[in-house]
């Protein structure tokens, strides 16, 4: 079967992704562009018995001026021939409303010569916006063919993808060409490269960013004679480029678009009035943010608690059914255990992308920034700051990438800087399962449980320490760069449950088996540290033990005379001397050195902590009990008593509010800054304040 | 006068954008000289604030607004 490769571009807002979820179903994987995280989400669908479709879902962009990272990865693969992906046919997503400003992006992709296909999406609001179009003069004036599609009513997926299969008929001829801007200019380039399409030259020149195979330089030292060009000459042709390429549009639509302006108010007024509003609108994103919190406490503790028993469970049958010996031991004690650790966090980490992606879905995130952006300049952020604020409560490295649309350096730097601290869902674990330790499961009024209270706490300490340091490093930091801010408000929509779906089911996925690797390693290699010693001590525990018992002429029972070899055993082994190490910086926290070297390993992730203790706390212990019990059942070595108590337990929940223990943010925030300076002073500000504050804390309550 | 100066609900032309450094994303979304803008009337917060530029609905800072010019469209 023969394969095309279709590229889908498109202004953000326009459910772009929602036709790329039409078209490929589940029939799409999420990576990576090589080199950078920005994500490529590429599917394949069946145009015909005989023809295959390999479609791209680009990152949103406006125009073909990359302002940021995402949007310089589609001008690369419309720029570069060579690529594997190179599209033979390019399909614009554009949505009804907007249909005057997609169209600008529509026209540059159209002066590349590349065979392209307009596709309309929304087409059902049509009626109900009293818009009307006049498709067969449209298409003449664009020069393309026209698809009117809804991705909410699944209408028009068969007439795209027809036109996707024809796509040699289409015309590559530019509809509105850039050449009329300065045509002397042009006229040059293309008598200079007389292969190369002048567009394309163009973007070349203009943009920031370098192109893989295109050397601007290369370029540029042959249009020297005549470059009159400097940087804001640059600009000010790319401003005229704009005009020249509206005024055919409004040119264009005259002809072909009506609207009834009657009809096309109504519901966004009505609820903008209600959620934008300066006092209601704040009131409406505190309930709701209060809403998903208790919903993410409540509903998800009953899986988990089920996924907890079944992994102690299975781990029980393991150890019964399968042949004795270190394999079985490494299997029962360190793998499920550790797999147990990961899969337990599914359920809450799925709620949690289902309302951002909910939120983002609907267009209420932009209000959000709307309401915000006063407030957060304030404290040297920006409205756009919220998005990746919020998102960081699930996970601070998409939240990281997420920064990137905020246009002025400073104020992205310190969003940047300050994500880490916001409560991502690795702390949630450790949060959850130490506040289910000390704090009472009792009601407030009888409706806000004291447990789910402390973790909306925890948020917002998270979320005003981000906001705190922000202040302080925008008091710092001085810059000349004159701020800006531009965001669009889009139509509100009800989001597509098979959106939402999908990027549940995307981030959940990557989580388990981004982090899960991660966990599953460290369990086994913890596991190898805790079931063997440095020396004889080790070995010999049994006999040690007995021996001491018969001397002091201790009564003990067999389960006693067990639990004390093996606690002696790990007190013996490689991780029990390395947790003594550092015993000495734990103790004034509260901490002994089991909690320690879970702490450490938390470095690497910090979900990490609960797998460890799991794993530590299960070598060598003969009845398989959810990892909760056996916390709750350690006793602090030096002073007797729970070892998680109310002092420890507050100590621990601030160490990891405040830390910053996850070695794949410090490398994101290094690819996004392009400086060791900004995880290192990340690293050693956070672990340091919280340090201070968790030692503070235990010593107040102890 | 500028789009700063307008009142909610008003209507106008934008003339001129007074400033070098206008971001070019800002005229990519159409606030181009030509273009009608109207300032749309909902709750009374007024930085940012919340624009409709040629049939896209958008939100600038105010300081961003003092530098696109316009004429007032008589109503």
């Amino acid at each position: 079967m023969r394969q095309i490769n279709v590229a889908l571009v498109g202004n953000p807002n326009t459910g772009k992704t929602s036709v790329f979820n039409s078209l490929t179903g589940l029939n799409q994987k999420v990576g990576n562009y090589p080199g950078i995280t920005v994500e490529k989400k590429e599917g394949v669908t069946k145009l015909s018995r005989v023809l295959k479709a390999h479609i791209i879902d680009l990152p949103g962009t406006y125009s073909l001026n990359a302002s940021s990272l995402d949007e310089n990865i589609v001008i690369e693969l419309l720029l570069n021939k060579n690529d594997k992906d190179y599209p033979n046919v390019v399909v614009v997503v554009s949505d009804i409303e907007n249909l005057k400003r997609n169209l600008l992006l529509f026209t540059q992709i159209k002066d590349l010569g590349l065979p392209t296909i307009l596709a309309i999406n929304m087409a059902d609001r049509m009626d109900r916006k009293g818009i009307s179009l006049d498709i067969p003069k449209l298409e003449e004036q664009l020069k393309t063919k026209i698809a009117l599609i809804s991705s909410r009513k699944n209408t028009g997926f068969d007439k795209l993808k027809n036109l996707i299969a024809n796509y040699k008929q289409l015309s590559t001829e530019a509809c509105c060409n850039a050449s009329r801007v300065d045509p002397e200019y042009f006229g040059n380039l293309k008598k200079t490269f007389p292969d190369q399409n002048t567009y394309k030259l163009w973007l070349v020149i203009t943009q920031d960013a370098n192109f893989g195979n295109l050397d601007r330089n290369q370029i540029k030292s042959k249009t020297k004679s005549f470059e009159p060009k400097s940087q804001s000459e640059l600009k000010r042709l790319q401003q005229k480029e704009i005009i020249a390429r509206y005024t055919f549009i409004n040119d264009t639509l005259k002809q072909t678009l009506t609207k009834d302006i009657n009809a096309a108010k109504g519901l966004r007024a009505s609820l903008d009035r209600l959620l934008m509003h300066r006092i209601w609108g704040y009131l409406i994103f505190a309930v709701i943010l209060l809403l998903i919190f208790q919903v993410i406490y409540d509903w998800a503790a009953y899986p988990m608690d089920l996924i907890d028993e079944s992994f102690a469970s299975f781990s029980e049958w393991t150890k019964n059914t399968l042949p004795a010996g270190q394999f079985t031991n490494l299997i029962a004690e360190g793998i499920i255990p550790g797999i147990g650790g990961i899969v337990i966090f599914i359920p809450q980490i799925a709620f949690l992308f289902l309302f951002i992606s909910i939120l983002e879905e609907s267009g209420y995130m932009s209000r959000v920034v709307f309401l915000t952006d006063k407030i957060m300049k304030k404290f040297g952020l920006s409205g756009k700051s919220i998005v990746p604020l919020v998102s960081g409560t699930a996970c601070a490295i998409p939240a990281v990438m997420a920064s990137r649309n905020i246009e002025n350096w400073k104020e992205r730097l310190i969003t940047i800087l300050v994500i880490p601290f916001t409560t991502c869902s690795a702390r949630l674990p450790v949060y959850l399962i130490i506040i289910a330790l000390v704090i009472p499961d009792k009601s407030f009024l009888g409706v806000f449980n004291y447990q789910g209270l402390v973790l909306l706490l925890l948020y917002f300490i998270g979320f005003g320490m981000a906001v705190f340091s922000a202040w302080l490093l925008h008091k710092v930091m001085k810059t000349s760069q004159k701020t800006y801010f531009v965001v669009e408000m889009p139509n509100y929509k009800v989001p597509l449950p098979k959106n939402v779906l999908i990027t549940v089911v995307d981030k959940t996925k990557s989580f388990v088996f981004g982090a899960g690797k991660i966990i599953l390693a460290i369990s086994i290699i913890l596991w190898v540290l805790a079931s063997y010693g440095p020396n004889d001590k080790f070995k010999n525990a049994e006999d040690i033990v007995n021996t001491e018992v018969k001397t002091e002429n201790l009564d003990l029972t067999q389960e006693e005379l067990d639990t004390k070899i093996s606690s002696y055993k790990l007190r013996h082994s490689y991780i029990g001397y390395m947790g003594k190490g550092i015993e000495p910086v734990v103790q004034p926290l509260g901490y002994d050195w089991k909690i320690g070297i879970a702490v450490i390993s938390s470095f690497a992730a910090r979900e990490v902590f609960v797998g460890t203790l799991a794993t530590i706390y299960s070598v060598g212990s003969e009845n398989e009990e959810t990892i909760k019990k056996r916390m709750s059942k350690e006793v602090n070595p030096v002073f007797g008593g729970k070892l998680f108590n109310l002092a420890s337990g507050i100590s621990l929940l601030l160490f990891y509010a405040f830390a910053m223990q996850c070695m794949s943010t410090l490398a994101v925030v290094k690819r996004e800054t392009n400086t060791w300076k900004w995880p290192i002073f990340q690293l050693v500000f956070m672990t340091g304040f919280a340090y201070i504050v968790s030692l503070i804390a235990y010593q107040l309550l102890k | 006068m500028s789009i700063a100066d307008l009142k909610s609900g008003q209507k106008a032309t934008i003339t001129d954008i007074s400033s070098e450094s206008i971001p070019l994303k800002l005229l990519e979304m159409g606030c181009l000289p030509g273009n009608a803008v109207e300032v749309i009337k909902i709750a009374k917060i007024k930085d940012p604030l919340y624009l409709n530029i040629n049939d896209t609905f958008l939100a600038i800072r105010l300081e961003t607004a003092k530098d696109i010019l316009v004429k007032l469209i008589d109503q």
